[in-house]
């Protein structure tokens, strides 16, 4: 029994991912067949949304999968490839946002507001250490001036309140 | 003073936050739509045959240029939202006279056919896709729409099924402005 269990763990550690590529699909030039993948697994699939046309079942994958190895074998870059299906459906069809003008929040948001944080850090730990330095002791007028003070405020409690 | 305003920041986070919020909420607001970048380019280059048994011709790039305003609709016997924009598509072409190709996508002809026969048949051409011609036009799926120009320009693309709202709402407007 433990045996059987062992081995089933093991062939589930040893199964390979899954693809939704077919044979019939797969083309006979490994060169051209690796990068048609390695395209795939960059174009979105435009009706499953988050997966890549690579992984994805769907019909209009499937379809994007043969049109992609069709313009390989045509002789494309795979630049060319993927601006042709960007013009159809727009930066929307690229799992990776290009970096351009209108993604560039996108891309160095995260950085910026690391950047602020180390400011505000930076800034936090000058001010505490500037707190922490106490400023210098009274001079000998002040504390005449704070003695005079603080009795006046004293004289003032103990007088009586006016009816 | 500086340390006044100062205060005002958490509020003011909140706001654009809040602001965030309210954009991505709104119903109108589909998070799942697909951008359409085929907007103002030419139609495709395709060429599609006509559904066998189907006494309409097909449909090809040759035959959206030149001919005034036409309309684009891309359909299926297996799609069930299509069944429900037929009525609009036929009460729209009927009303303003403007001329709806369809493009049968994915299709069985016989089921096509069928189809067609059952619930009228509004489109003067059909072509028949095996899957091909929605990429060329950027389709996601069964039904779009799209309305092209005299000059074989895409102006207007629409996912999913027309429903009358957006016919009254962008349809029949964009109709009229494009109409000499």
């Amino acid at each position: 029994m433990s045996l059987r269990s062992l081995l089933v763990a093991l062939s589930l550690l040893l199964a390979a991912p899954a693809f939704a590529v077919e044979p019939s699909e797969m083309l006979d030039d490994p060169v051209l067949e690796q990068r048609a993948r390695a395209l795939s697994a960059e174009i979105r699939c435009v009706v499953c949304q988050n997966e890549s046309i690579d992984s994805s079942n769907a019909e209009i994958a499937h379809e994007l999968r043969v049109l992609v190895r069709e313009r390989l074998v045509a002789g494309d870059t795979d630049q060319q490839v993927l601006d042709y299906l960007v013009a159809r459906y727009g930066d929307f069809v690229l799992l990776r946002p290009p970096v351009k003008p209108a993604t560039y929040l996108l891309w160095f948001g995260p950085f910026l507001i690391l950047l602020f944080g180390v400011v505000a850090v930076f800034v936090f730990f000058r001010r505490q250490r500037a707190a922490a330095t106490l400023p210098p002791a009274l001079s000998v007028e002040e504390e005449a001036r704070l003695a005079r003070l603080l009795g006046d405020q004293a004289a003032e409690e103990e007088r009586p309140e006016k009816a | 003073m500086m340390k006044r305003l100062l205060f005002l920041l958490p509020v003011v986070v909140f706001a654009v936050i809040a602001g965030y919020f309210l954009w991505g909420l709104a119903p109108e607001r589909d998070p799942r739509d697909v951008p359409t970048a085929m907007l103002d380019k030419p139609v495709p280059d395709f060429d599609l045959a006509a559904v066998p048994g189907l006494n309409v011709p097909g449909l090809a790039t040759a035959d959206l240029a030149g001919g005034g305003v036409v309309m684009v609709n891309f359909f299926a016997s297996w799609c069930v939202p299509c069944r429900a924009e037929h009525v609009y598509l036929s009460a729209l072409t009927g009303e303003t006279g403007v001329p709806l190709y369809g493009i049968n996508h994915r299709d069985k002809a016989e089921d096509a056919v069928a189809w067609l026969a059952e619930l009228g048949n509004p489109y003067q051409r059909v072509g028949a896709d095996p899957g091909r011609a929605a990429v060329e036009w950027g389709v996601t799926g069964v039904p779009e729409t799209f309305i092209v120009d005299d000059a074989g320009r895409i102006r207007w693309h629409h996912r999913g099924p027309l429903v009358p709202e957006i016919i009254e709402r962008q349809v029949k407007p964009l109709l009229a402005a494009l109409a000499p």
